[in-house]
């Protein structure tokens, strides 16, 4: 039991819990909120690119979930074989397959950061935390993967030189001018790691003392002075 | 008097000859100059001013001699680029065999779908079995016929109204009537009339499209059998056809569909009854004088035999009794198909004359069902029956019969009106105001006239009376107004289908273009004003329906890839890419290919000379327009494969040389790259 609660840190004792519930309360709705707003993010799309021409009028667009890529990916294909960039379903293949039950990964381990009431909380949460920029990251190496490694037997091979599409922002291929932009699926998970945050300042001010409490009755004021900058560090 | 000159003694008319000539043009010319009836001819450009126009606009208008009249039918039919017209028509195309759709109010020619007759941009009709298919289910007596006189396109209709699911037309000189899916544009069936080598009066639908009618025309014996002239009363017949429709499989079926025999009077155009009427069918008819012709042998000809009676016959039809009778077998066969013999339509009361004055043309049923318009063609009057005083005079008792025994109801007793309205009135088209509209050949006019009744309060104008007249050039035949002919008339817009052109176009040589002339019907009383005029090149139109567009829900590209548009499903032989093969079997190769911008894959395809071949090729884009053809050039194959189609074709390899098949649609800027080889060794 002593084992268990050095992991997982001190509980509130019940008094308290019931003259401060607000305290306890908060750092569960903000992590809990930002799980909510990681999960809802699957459903949105995170990338989205609008490819506009004269004959295409209302343009071409794709949009890219963490599982999927929808819309016109078929006619953008099509298009892209002449340049000799390859299908866009090829493109980051095991994040796809893998992307959703990472995303319930992360969402676990928020969730067990609700319950872990000393600074591991911070550590279990850092995945989330981070998350959209992974995707980010991620998302830049297959466009330049793809941009940059065009078929040198493509139709078009001398009219397009190898390039990196925008992350953000418009770009040009050919007859095409390309509008791309993040989604309301990487808006949630950016919200999710602001909430995070929030959740972490709340989560520090409602079981510090707590933890302070128990350190202090072992091993004095020095050690306790080193957790609690340590966690300021980490939120 | 052998003395005199020729000056001498011409010399005097020549004067007063001068004098005439100079008196005729100085009228001409006062008549013409206040501005009034001079836009009915070309003219000197006259300087008008059009009110509220800006100073540019004005000054086309001034450089290319346009009148304020002219600039109100400019900017009522112009279409910015991108703007989709409101209405849609569908035209019949005449001798050419095919339908034409029509937007309005620009008059652009949208497309000409191929019917009885090869179409080579839709590839209709060179090799692709979906079309093939139908057209030899057009083939008469097992010969081909691959050409038609599309008279009547008929929109389907629920309870009444265009529902903008099918269209059937029918081809006069053949007896045949087709079907065409407006999803896709597509014609789907082409059923042969097996009792009548010809036809006129179809197609024509019930109020929720049951039954597709198909009236006869030029007497002969039925089912196609041999019988004198000298025994035209006894062995030639007319018949009306009903044609049972399936909406669910889109196709007509003979087996449950029949024909009533019909005197031998040449039975001219029929309307199926609405509302009130449902469930009767109105035809309309001439030479009750059972005139046969042989101006050689010193006869009156057909023009003067079959026009001696002051009364041909229209005949009243209970539709209803009539499938009970097919449906009970109280049928002969006739070539197989069912025919309910006039001597049992007389005795169950399925079939009733009324009188009509003599060889009218056109029977229009009124948008309550309530009232029957006949067409005069050689009486200035159209005459106007009324549905209930018909069932009136059924139901006391005929006072007549002709000679078959058919019973004649009391003109005067089922007559509700009849209006005078000029020479040689035709069709009649009905609006959302209360006004028929009547076609008046001789006059080469469009009569606007009012009915009574309910339709009365409509308008201010006095019921049972002709209102105005606008000409039209020249020569109009039927007139189609915005869903003129259905339970709801929209008003709007009325093309009048002329049969000549005359002075209207630059010359094309002595074959004149027809003239389709767009109406602005919608001011009330006497304010019609003719707005376009376009010309059709490709044959005769006889009638046309015109929809509102956004009743028609066409496909953009065909649902899945993989479509067979004959069958309106999956085709077991598509194939997606990377799937692509051939097969031999024997002496028989088989070919499934794909089409994409811009290649077919497989490119090289090798037969031995005498191989069948068996070619499938399924277009797998998803893009709306990407279409592809395919011509294989010495082997007479030209086919369109939609974005989604997967088109087949078969032939045996009985040349042998190298053969280059091309996309015939320029698909995009590699299009001349997608290309292949055929190679038929020897």
């Amino acid at each position: 039991m002593a084992e268990l609660e050095k992991l997982i840190g001190p509980r509130p004792p019940e008094e308290l819990l019931a003259q401060e519930r607000l305290r306890f309360l908060l750092p569960t709705v903000f992590l809990g909120l930002a799980v909510f707003c990681l999960l809802v993010s699957i459903f949105f799309p995170y990338w989205r690119i609008t490819l506009l021409a004269p004959q295409y009028p209302g343009g071409l667009q794709a949009q890219v979930y963490i599982n999927r890529v929808t819309g016109d990916v078929r006619e953008i294909d099509g298009l892209n074989h002449y340049i000799g960039m390859r299908p866009l379903d090829e493109a980051a293949q095991l994040e796809r397959s893998l992307s959703v039950y990472m995303v319930a990964v992360l969402s676990l381990l928020i969730v067990a950061a609700i319950y872990v009431h000393n600074r591991l909380a911070a550590v279990l949460t850092l995945p989330a935390l981070l998350y959209p920029a992974i995707f980010l990251a991620d998302l830049y190496y297959w466009l330049r993967n793809f941009g940059m490694n065009l078929d040198p037997n493509a139709p078009l091979r001398n009219a397009v030189k190898p390039f990196v599409p925008p992350l953000v922002g418009e770009g040009r291929v050919g007859q095409f001018r390309t509008v791309a932009g993040l989604g309301s699926g990487f808006y949630l998970a950016a919200l999710a790691s602001f909430l995070i945050l929030v959740g972490l300042y709340f989560h520090r001010r409602a079981y510090k003392p707590l933890v302070e409490g128990r350190v202090e009755a072992r091993d004095g004021h020095q050690a306790d002075r080193q957790a609690s900058s340590r966690v300021e560090q980490v939120s | 008097m052998s003395t005199q000159s020729p000056s001498q003694r011409y010399g005097p008319y020549l004067i007063v000859g001068l004098i005439v000539l100079a008196v005729l043009v100085a009228v001409v010319v006062i008549v013409r100059q206040p501005g009034g009836g001079g836009a009915q001819t070309a003219q000197q450009p006259t300087v008008t001013t059009v009110p509220g126009l800006s100073g540019d606009a004005e000054a086309i208008a001034q450089a290319r001699g346009l009148t304020p009249d002219d600039v109100a039918a400019a900017l009522k039919t112009y279409m910015p680029t991108g703007r989709p017209d409101e209405y849609v028509m569908f035209s019949s195309g005449g001798h050419s065999g095919q339908v034409l759709v029509i937007g309005l109010p620009s008059m652009r020619l949208l497309k000409v779908i191929g019917v009885f007759t090869p179409e080579p941009w839709q590839g209709w009709g060179y090799g692709a079995k979906s079309s093939m298919e139908v057209l030899e289910q057009g083939y008469v007596n097992g010969e081909p016929v691959l050409w038609g006189d599309t008279h009547h396109p008929a929109l389907s209709e629920t309870q009444g109204d265009y529902d903008g699911e099918w269209l059937f037309i029918n081809d006069k000189a053949n007896g045949r009537v087709a079907v065409i899916d407006l999803r896709d544009f597509e014609t789907k069936q082409i059923v042969k009339n097996p009792v009548a080598v010809n036809d006129h009066g179809g197609a024509m639908v019930t109020p929720n499209t049951e039954w597709v009618i198909e009236g006869g025309q030029y007497a002969a014996p039925l089912g196609w059998e041999y019988a004198s002239l000298d025994d035209y009363a006894d062995e030639y017949r007319g018949m009306v056809t009903f044609w049972k429709f399936d909406r669910g499989q889109g196709r007509i079926l003979p087996e449950e569909s029949f024909a009533l025999e019909l005197p031998p009077y040449w039975q001219d155009l029929c309307d199926s009854g609405k509302v009130v009427s449902e469930g009767w069918v109105f035809c309309n008819s001439f030479n009750a004088e059972m005139a046969t012709g042989g101006v050689e042998k010193g006869n009156p000809p057909f023009e003067a035999g079959a026009s001696q009676r002051d009364m041909d016959y229209l005949h009243i039809i209970n539709l209803n009794k009539a499938v009970e009778l097919a449906q009970a077998g109280r049928v002969e066969e006739v070539n197989g198909f069912k025919v309910v013999p006039l001597q049992t339509s007389v005795e169950e009361g399925v079939l009733y004359f009324a009188p009509e004055p003599k060889s009218p043309h056109g029977v229009d049923v009124a948008p309550g069902g309530d009232y029957i318009v006949v067409s005069g063609k050689l009486d200035p009057h159209v005459t106007v029956y009324s549905f209930e005083k018909i069932m009136q005079a059924i139901e006391a008792g005929p006072t007549e019969r002709d000679e078959y025994g058919v019973p004649i109801l009391d003109f005067d007793s089922v007559v509700e009106k009849q209006v005078e309205l000029g020479l040689g009135p035709l069709h009649t088209q009905f609006d959302n105001q209360g006004y028929a509209y009547t076609s008046l050949f001789l006059d080469s006019a469009v009569a606007r006239w009012t009915l009574g009744g309910s339709y009365a309060e409509k308008n201010p104008d006095e019921p049972w009376a002709l209102i105005s007249k606008i000409p039209v050039h020249y020569n109009v035949g039927h007139i189609a107004a915005a869903e003129g002919d259905t339970v709801s008339p929209d008003g709007k817009y009325l093309v009048s289908l002329n049969k000549w052109a005359v002075d209207r176009f630059v010359g094309v040589g002595p074959l004149l273009p027809q003239n389709f002339q767009l109406i602005d019907i919608t001011q009330p009383g006497d304010q019609m004003q003719l707005l376009y005029d376009m010309p059709i090149g490709i044959g005769e139109p006889h009638y046309a329906q015109i929809i509102k567009a956004d009743k028609l829900k066409p496909w953009d590209v065909y649902p899945e890839i993989g479509w067979d548009p004959g069958t309106q499903s999956k085709d077991p032989n598509a194939v997606e890419a990377g799937q692509e093969r051939i097969e031999r079997r024997g002496n028989t190769v088989e070919i499934w290919m794909t089409a994409v911008r811009s290649h077919f894959t497989p490119e090289i395809v090798e037969v031995k000379k005498g191989d069948r071949v068996i070619w499938h090729i399924t277009n797998i884009e998803r893009a709306k327009d990407a279409t592809h053809g395919f011509a294989l050039p010495g082997y007479n194959i030209n086919v369109s494969i939609e974005p989604g189609e997967t088109v087949t074709f078969e032939f045996v390899a009985n040349q042998d040389g190298v053969f280059s098949f091309y996309c015939t649609e320029f698909c995009s800027a590699l299009h001349l790259e997608m290309t292949g080889y055929f190679l038929v060794s020897p």
